[in-house]
Formats: C-alpha cells, sequence, structure tokens
C-alpha cells in the first residue's frame, strides 16, 4: 500500500487503489481556506484516472493541485473532500522541428520553458510566477501582454487529454497545428480551475525566440493621449507584441510597446514607434516586471476586459470608482487587447469592491471579474462574476461533464 | 413530406413569409448538396429567415416538434456538413448578408452570418484593415460557414484559423433560444464556449451575428518562388525556414503533376523541368519583411532550389500565385474524376508522407497530384481517376484512404480544413479513442439534448457509417463560375 501519515480507512484505501499516493490533509493543503480531508498525488495518468473513479464512486469532491500558486483564484470550493496533486504528472515532449510540444500538465513551467529555450524556442506566456505548473497555468486562462500578437494562451493549445470525474481520460485536438477534426475541448478546460475535469497533458505550439527585442516606453499626460497613442501604434503597422498601460495608485500613466523580430529591422520599428508617442525612449529587451500583476500579493485582483478604444476610460473610471470608496487602484494590463488587471489593497473592504465591480461593470461594453480575493475577502459575499452570458448552456455542460458536482464544487462562474 | 413536416409549413411562413419558405420540389433540389456533391439529399422545406427573432422562431418550432434542422450558408463546405435531412428544415442564411459594424477604432466589425467572407475585407479596406482568414472560397462562403467549420486559408501559417478572430457571436440554440457569447471585449466569463463553438459544425446552433477582429493590412507583402528538382529538396526547405525562426504569412508546394497540369491551363510559366515549386510569402512591417526575405531565400539555395524568383508588386505576386491558385481546377482538366483529399501531417513528416503517397501511386496505377499548404503540414492530394474505366473509382477511393490513414500513422489529423461533415464522420474512430468520442457526444448533448441539430454529422453514427469518400468530376462549378479558386 502506498500511503504516508495515514491511518488506512475504507476510503483511504479506495483512493490509493489505483497506485496514488495518500495522506491526510492539512491546514496548509487548503484550497481557499478548505482544508482537505486527503491529498493524493498519483504517479501516473492511469493513476490518475483510478483515484478521480474512485473518488467517484465514493461521492468524494476534488480540487487540483499544481504548485498552489492560484489555488486562491475562483470562489472558494463548498466542499474538498481531496485534493488531487498534479506535479507527477509531468514530462516533455518536444517536436522541435514541427514548433509543437507536448507536456504533461504537472510540469513547472519554468522547467518547460528552460528545455524550449535550449532550442531556441519559446511558450509564449508572459512572466509566470515561479513555480506555476502548466495545468495550473492553462486552468486559471490567464494570458500577458504578449497575446496581443500570438493571441491569448487559449489559442496556443492544439491538443488536450484530461480525466472526466468518473475518471474517463479523453483527448481532443492533436499534435499538429492545423486541425479541425471534431470539437475543440480543451477550449473548455482552459480557464475552467479544474471544474470540468483534470487536465493531464497539453499539446502546445511554439514560436521562435525572437532574434531582437525593443521596448518603447512613455509617460502619458492623460489617459486619452494614452489612448490615443495606442491607437496610432496599432495603425501604425508597426505590428508590436504588446502594447501595456501601467497606471499605479498614484502617479502618473506610462505605456511600453514592445517589439519583437529581425535584428535587421527593429530599430527602425522602434523609431516608427517612438515618433508616435511624445518623449518617449527606446530601450533592447524587455523591462524588470514585465507582464507582472499589479499590487501585492494578499490584495483582491480584478480584471476588466473592454473593447480596446474604451481601455485608458477604464482605467480611469476604476481609479475613480476606487476614491469613491477610499481606497486605491493600482492597474496595468494590455491596451492593445483591451485587458486590464487591477489591485485593491488587501485593506478594501468586501462592500467597497462590489461597489467599485459594480460601477465599472455598468459603465463599460465588457466584464470585470474578482480574479482574485484578498485573503480577508475569501468567503465574503462578493458577486465575482457579474453576468455571465451563456450561464445556462455551461451550466449544462457542467451538468454532462461532473453530474454530481464533485469537481471543485462552486468554484467557477455561477456556482458552477 | 412527413407528416409533422407538413403541419410546419404554414407557421412556417407566417415566421419567414411566403418568399421565405421553399416547398416546390424542383427548387427544393437546388440545396440537395453543399459543395462535396457525392452526397445528396433534397430537404423537407428550405427556409430563408431574415432576422434573428425569425431563425429563434424557426428552431423553437423545430424543437417542439421534434423536427430535424441543418444549417446552411453558402453551401461551398466540402465534408457535406450542410447535407440537408429529407425529413427536416434547411435553415438558410443567406439572406442575412447585412455588415452590421465597421468599428475600425475597436479594430472588430459586426456581419451577419451570410455574409460573404471577402465583403467582410471590402468593407473594412477603406479604413486600412481586413479580414485574416481567407478561404479560397472567400468570394461566396459565408462568415457563419466559415465559424461552422473554423475555416482557414492559405494565410492561416501566420495569422490561425477563424476561430482567433472571432470575439463575439450570437447564438440560436437548439432549443430556439438567443445566446450571446463574446462581443467587442475579449475573455467574456466563464467556459470558453465561444472557442468550443467555432468548428462545431452547425452542431450546437445556428450563429446569427459574428463579431469579428480585424487587422491591419500589412506594411509589405513580399513572395517568391523557388523551383526545386524533387519535392524532398523542396520539403528541406520547408522545413529550415520554418526552424530558422522565419514565419512567413503563407508556405504553398507543388509537385511536378500539378505544375504540368497548371501549364496545360493557364500557362503560369513556372520554371520548366521542376519537380516542385514552393511559393514563400512574407507579410509585415517592411524592415522585417526585407530581413527575413533575404534569408527565406537564401534557405531556398542552400536546400536546392535551381531557380527563385521574387515579386514584391502586387501584380508580379499575382503571376506567382496563378498557378498555385489554378491547380486543383487545373487537375481537374487533365482528368475525367477527382478525389480532393485533406489529411493534415506533422511539416517534419512531410517527406517521408509524400514519398509513401507517391509509392501509394505507383503500386496502385492511380494517379495522385500534390498541391499543399506546406508550411502547416495540411495536403490535398488530388487522386486521379477515369469514372468510365470498371473499378476505378473504387481503386481511387481506396488510395484516398489510404492516405488519410498515412496522415493518422504520422501523429496528423483527417481533416486540417475542410470539416468532418458526413464525408469523414466514419474515419472519427481512427482518430479518437471511444472514450473521446463520447465525451465529444456529452458535449455535443449539453448544447442539444434532443439531438435536433444537424444529426449525423460531425460525430459517427452507426446509420452512417460504410459510406465511401465523396468523388467530384471535372471542375467544381463555382471555380467554372469564376466565383472561387480553389487551391
Ligand atoms: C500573485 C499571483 C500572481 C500571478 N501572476 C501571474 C502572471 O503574471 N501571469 C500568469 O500567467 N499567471 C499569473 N498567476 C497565475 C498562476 O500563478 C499561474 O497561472 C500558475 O501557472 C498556476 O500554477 P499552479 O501550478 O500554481 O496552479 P494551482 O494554484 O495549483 O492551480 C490553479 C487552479 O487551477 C486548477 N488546476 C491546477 N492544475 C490543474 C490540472 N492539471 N487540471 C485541472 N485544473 C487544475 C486548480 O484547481 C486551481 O483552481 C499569478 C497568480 C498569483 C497568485
Ligand atoms: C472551391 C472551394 C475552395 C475552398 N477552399 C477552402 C479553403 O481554402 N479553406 C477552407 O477552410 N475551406 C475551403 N473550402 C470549404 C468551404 O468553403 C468552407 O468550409 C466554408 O467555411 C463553408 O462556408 P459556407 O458558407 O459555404 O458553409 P456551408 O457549406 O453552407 O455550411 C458548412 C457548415 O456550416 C454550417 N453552418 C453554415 N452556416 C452556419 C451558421 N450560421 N451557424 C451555424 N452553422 C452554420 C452548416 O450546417 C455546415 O455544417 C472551399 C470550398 C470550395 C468549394
Amino acid at each position: 500500500m502506498t500511503q504516508e501519515d495515514t491511518v488506512a480507512n475504507p476510503e483511504t484505501e479506495a483512493l490509493a487503489e489505483g497506485g496514488a499516493v495518500v495522506r491526510e490533509g492539512t491546514p496548509g493543503d487548503a484550497a481557499a481556506g478548505r482544508a482537505p480531508r486527503y491529498v493524493a498525488r498519483p504517479p501516473d495518468t492511469a493513476a490518475a484516472s483510478a483515484l478521480l473513479a474512485a473518488a467517484h464512486r465514493r461521492g468524494l469532491t476534488t480540487v487540483m493541485r499544481g504548485h498552489g500558486t492560484a489555488s486562491d483564484w475562483g470562489a472558494p470550493p463548498e466542499r474538498c473532500d481531496v485534493v488531487l496533486e498534479t506535479t507527477a504528472l509531468n514530462g516533455v515532449e518536444h517536436a522541435a522541428g514541427d514548433l509543437v510540444v507536448q507536456v504533461g500538465a504537472g510540469t513547472p513551467l519554468a522547467d518547460l520553458q528552460a528545455e524550449l529555450a535550449a532550442a531556441g524556442q519559446r511558450l509564449t506566456l508572459d512572466a509566470l510566477v515561479p513555480g506555476g505548473t502548466v495545468g495550473g497555468a492553462v486552468a486559471t486562462g490567464l494570458s500577458g501582454p504578449r497575446r496581443l500578437l500570438h493571441g491569448p494562451l487559449r489559442d496556443l493549445i492544439i491538443g488536450m487529454t484530461a480525466i472526466r470525474a468518473d475518471g474517463v481520460a479523453a483527448s481532443s485536438g492533436g499534435r499538429v497545428v492545423k486541425n479541425v477534426a471534431g470539437y475543440d475541448l480543451g477550449k473548455l478546460h482552459t480557464g475552467a480551475f479544474g471544474t470540468l475535469g483534470l487536465i493531464t497533458s497539453v499539446t502546445f505550439r511554439l514560436h521562435p525566440l525572437p532574434e531582437a527585442l525593443r521596448t518603447v516606453g512613455a509617460t502619458a499626460p492623460n489617459p486619452e493621449t494614452a489612448q490615443q497613442w495606442t491607437r496610432d501604434v496599432l495603425a501604425s503597422g508597426t505590428v508590436p507584441a504588446a502594447v501595456e498601460l501601467d497606471w499605479p495608485e498614484t502617479g502618473p500613466l506610462t505605456l511600453r510597446v514592445l517589439l519583437e523580430g529581425a535584428e535587421g529591422g527593429i530599430d527602425a520599428r522602434a523609431r516608427a514607434v517612438a515618433d508616435l508617442m511624445a518623449g518617449s525612449g527606446i530601450t533592447e529587451g524587455r523591462p524588470a516586471h514585465w507582464g507582472v500583476l499589479p499590487g501585492e500579493d494578499e490584495d483582491t485582483l480584478l480584471k476588466v476586459a473592454v473593447p480596446i478604444s474604451e481601455v485608458a476610460e477604464a482605467a480611469r473610471l476604476l481609479h475613480e470608482a476606487a476614491q469613491r470608496q477610499h481606497t486605491t487602484a493600482a492597474i496595468s494590463g494590455s491596451a492593445g487587447a483591451g485587458v486590464l488587471f487591477a489591485a485593491l489593497p488587501a485593506s478594501a473592504h468586501a462592500e467597497s469592491v462590489d461597489a467599485v465591480a459594480r460601477s465599472v461593470r455598468a459603465a463599460v461594453d465588457g466584464s470585470l471579474t474578482v480574479a482574485r480575493p484578498a485573503p480577508a475577502l475569501a468567503d465574503a459575499d462578493l458577486d465575482r462574476w457579474g453576468e455571465v452570458p451563456g450561464l445556462e448552456l455551461m451550466r449544462s455542460v457542467k451538468q454532462r461533464f461532473d453530474p454530481h458536482r464533485l469537481l471543485a464544487p462552486g468554484r467557477f462562474a455561477g456556482g458552477i | 413530406m412527413p407528416r409533422p413536416l407538413t403541419a410546419l409549413i404554414p407557421r412556417l411562413r407566417e415566421i419567414c413569409g411566403d418568399d421565405g419558405v421553399i416547398t416546390d420540389p424542383h427548387r427544393r433540389r437546388t440545396y440537395e448538396s453543399d459543395g462535396l456533391t457525392y452526397h445528396a439529399n433534397t430537404p423537407g422545406v428550405v427556409v430563408l429567415p431574415t432576422s434573428t427573432e425569425q431563425v429563434a422562431a424557426v428552431v423553437r418550432l423545430c424543437a417542439e416538434a421534434g423536427v430535424p434542422f441543418v444549417p446552411r450558408g453558402a453551401g461551398t463546405g466540402l465534408s457535406a456538413g450542410a447535407l440537408p435531412d429529407s425529413d427536416g428544415v434547411l435553415v438558410v442564411t443567406s439572406r442575412m448578408r447585412r455588415i452590421v459594424e465597421i468599428d475600425p477604432a475597436d479594430e472588430r466589425a459586426v456581419v451577419q452570418p451570410g455574409v460573404a467572407n471577402l465583403e467582410v475585407t471590402r468593407a473594412a479596406a477603406p479604413h486600412g484593415y481586413y479580414y485574416a482568414p481567407d478561404p479560397s472560397s472567400q468570394q461566396v462562403c459565408s462568415v457563419g460557414g466559415n465559424i461552422a467549420e473554423n475555416s482557414g486559408g492559405a494565410h492561416c501559417l501566420k495569422y490561425g484559423f477563424t476561430v482567433n478572430h472571432v470575439l463575439g457571436l450570437e447564438v440560436v440554440t437548439p432549443q430556439g433560444e438567443v445566446v450571446r457569447i463574446g462581443g467587442k471585449a475579449a475573455d467574456a466569463p466563464g467556459y470558453d464556449l465561444l472557442g468550443a463553438f467555432v468548428g462545431s459544425e452547425g452542431t450546437l446552433g445556428i450563429a446569427t451575428e459574428i463579431t469579428v477582429r480585424l487587422l491591419r493590412a500589412p506594411q509589405k507583402v513580399r513572395t517568391l518562388l523557388a523551383a526545386f528538382e524533387t519535392m524532398d529538396a523542396g520539403g528541406s526547405a520547408v522545413s529550415s525556414i520554418i526552424s530558422a525562426g522565419v514565419l512567413p504569412a503563407a508556405v504553398e508546394m507543388m509537385d511536378a503533376l500539378s505544375i504540368e497540369a497548371a501549364e496545360a491551363a493557364v500557362a503560369c510559366g513556372y520554371p520548366p523541368g521542376a519537380g516542385a515549386v514552393l511559393i514563400v510569402e512574407l507579410d509585415g512591417p517592411a524592415a522585417d519583411v526585407d530581413a527575413q526575405f533575404e534569408h527565406a531565400t537564401r534557405l531556398c539555395r542552400e536546400a536546392g532550389a535551381f531557380e527563385v524568383r521574387t515579386a514584391d508588386e502586387p501584380a508580379e505576386r499575382a503571376r506567382i500565385w496563378k498557378g498555385r491558385k489554378s491547380a486543383f481546377a487545373a487537375v481537374g482538366r487533365i482528368s475525367p474524376a477527382y478525389i480532393v483529399q485533406d489529411g493534415v501531417v506533422p511539416r517534419t513528416a512531410l517527406p517521408e508522407v509524400l514519398g509513401r503517397i507517391a509509392e501509394l501511386s505507383a503500386d496502385s496505377g492511380i494517379r495522385v497530384a500534390n498541391v499543399f499548404h506546406a508550411g502547416d503540414g495540411n495536403l490535398h492530394p488530388l487522386v486521379l481517376f477515369d469514372d468510365a474505366e470498371p473499378g476505378a473509382s473504387e481503386r481511387a477511393a481506396e488510395v484516398s484512404g489510404k492516405i488519410l490513414d498515412l496522415c493518422i500513422e504520422h501523429g496528423g489529423s483527417i481533416t486540417g480544413e475542410h470539416g468532418v461533415g458526413v464525408d469523414k464522420a466514419c474515419q472519427m474512430p481512427e482518430m479518437f479513442s471511444p472514450a473521446d468520442l463520447e465525451t465529444m457526444d456529452l458535449f455535443r448533448s449539453a448544447f442539444d439534448p434532443a439531438g435536433l441539430a444537424n444529426p449525423d454529422k460531425l460525430l459517427p453514427t452507426p446509420r452512417l457509417c460504410g459510406e465511401r469518400p465523396g468523388i467530384r468530376k471535372g471542375v467544381h462549378p463555382l471555380v467554372a463560375e469564376g466565383a472561387a479558386e480553389q487551391f
């Protein structure tokens, strides 16, 4: 029997049957404040299937965990009997000539990037928090600044294998970049916080590491100017990889444009961008803290998505709404793709967070979600998602994939 | 006409008006197939709604009566995805052709589903923008059909497929409810239903309004044509270009047989004696394009190109593309009948798979012309035969099927752009396990528990399987009309 620190009981025996290492949960294992009864680490996908099937038979709820750096994202699960640790589901199969990689979900992203970089390639995801796993990144579905040129994370995924709540493993997509056979179920699992299944392996399309990088940055005198610069840069044909806005609690708004490309062409492009932004400077490479989320780890983090012509206005609305609630907002994000993050200090009350969210939602043609509440607000009655179009269809999908609501129940949009 | 359908007709007329409902058998028959004419079924009734409300009312009626419905755009699909149900309603979007909005400030366009793909680019062009997915049927195929098939074009190597360019959808669900997913802003909260709907081949409902991303027209476009003695040499040029980190907008390849056919048909003037030609197009910021162009040219020469031609002006570029764009039609002229296959292999497997295709051809005595999207490994082998010759069509179908087997063996896909539809539903089990297919079916039933939206498409059903892939004769009618290019 493969168990540690656990007095055998019928439940742990059932969970360990397929080979998973099972131990008792501790407060340190809590997912958004919910300490699990058990932590199980399957050594491979067959064991993961057996584990989920056993939990399913016994009506135990499961919450997935990579390295737990985003375990407080999304709403707290209503119940958490088992934390399933993915870290042994690792491994990298790099088809360099095809610019494709198939990777186990428990693989640390940093390891993956290091291996790809050695072959002159990358998975185009930005400045990830060290320690995150591939599965965690895909399940949170976050995309950084370079989504502007290379698309959000989901556009880089060409195939996926996931295990359903009943333990059945199913794949979709494939290992070629062009493929329209069957439904693309990987799209559903991306950003689903593990509520539809355990992602066990993901196949990504890769990009070559660019020869040259330049950053053009400038401080805008006001949000209108930043908006105009964004518009001019996007319309200039210089094809930036990212157009990032950074507007801290106090102080000016900065716009940074990242260019990637051939050494021979990059300086001319950088100059063309610099000419559009008064007072700008050009630097080689990427600035430090590039793409990092605003604020501190304990802050409440909001995500706002708007049409690109409304980005600066949305940022202003966020600042004003925070001020009205006697708090502050630190804002950064992709002006080019229309996706901003705003951090409200951990001291901001639930009522304040809700009020900010409500007023911005009412004013923009997009969405605002509470990506991660401050620890003190983990159980607060927050409207985290706002209106979720298509919610009935989402419930119906959840109902088919996990009819007994055993996978992180309550964690996702609309209480899914 | 079956009884439930007869009872529906007066109510369909109330919804769509008299001119929006076709019951006359001769007129119905004009909708009997899509671009894959081998599969044909006269639809029970055809409706031509003009608004979302009409589509929703029609679908609600179908749901109440338990009658199947099939969405149809322009009918250019090549997998019989729009094959009508003879006991069902064919919902055609051809009267929903309004461009609702071109919004350059947000780089978005909002269109009705019947709008032709190219019309989006035409409307955006005065603002300096275009709609990137460019299937070669783009003059006629509808944006709604593109959504359903997740269509790509010659330039999808760099710019991706329809799914990468759709931000919002208004959908009429199989229950007849109108749901809006996404819009001008990215990342709608919740599951990515939008991403999963694209490519669903009309089985999850009908898209009635679509918000797409517009791209800024590139500063510069340059095209080169490289001639090689062998396909192997051409294939290795493709590999070295891609692995050198050059990302062309398009990389297309033709073999000797298709070059010969194109030469005979349109006198494209490709270098004589070429066993393979490669077309490489680069676009983007002028300085970048120039740097990468030199690099790509050098790599072609290193791989053994005996002639390289370059073109910067639109007219010169069109001359290079002419042979490639006319290849399908041209091959149609040199053979009484042919099958177009659509399969994908990893780029690195191209030389091996092309070699095996040549062996298959030699062993069976069936000629195969190769014209394909080399950059992303999407093969379109044309399997040529004389349908007057006894047994030839069976042998051709067998060769075509074996080519697909080769794709699967090499870790590829049974379809890169034409979709599964009816045509390849029975091949799905070769690529996916029963558990994969069952899970896909779970997803489908989440949208369509009653199974009324485009039944018998995309997933294998016992009723369906056992048929052979579609066979075409001569030039595709759309190509003959000059309404579409096939390449
Ligand atoms: C302060 C902070 C800053 C961050 N900054 C960034 C950033 O700049 N850029 C960025 O892209 N991301 C960022 N993230 C998000 C996160 O760190 C990454 O996405 C990371 O990769 C998550 O990996 P993990 O292994 O730690 O996931 P975990 O925290 O273990 O899991 C995250 C979620 O995914 C689910 N999950 C994990 N693995 C699986 C699986 N295999 N199958 C199904 N569900 C699964 C979990 O149940 C949980 O809901 C940030 C997170 C935090 C907390
Ligand atoms: C000459 C020629 C060249 C071609 N070249 C290419 C190419 O380069 N790349 C490529 O990808 N394809 C190509 N195709 C295939 C075809 O043009 C595409 O699949 C196209 O997207 C189909 O659009 P359509 O409007 O004709 O759809 P239809 O054929 O009418 O329908 C296709 C599918 O979409 C569904 N559908 C249609 N409208 C809707 C809607 N509003 N909502 C939901 N479902 C809907 C139908 O039920 C059906 O399953 C080519 C076809 C031809 C004839």
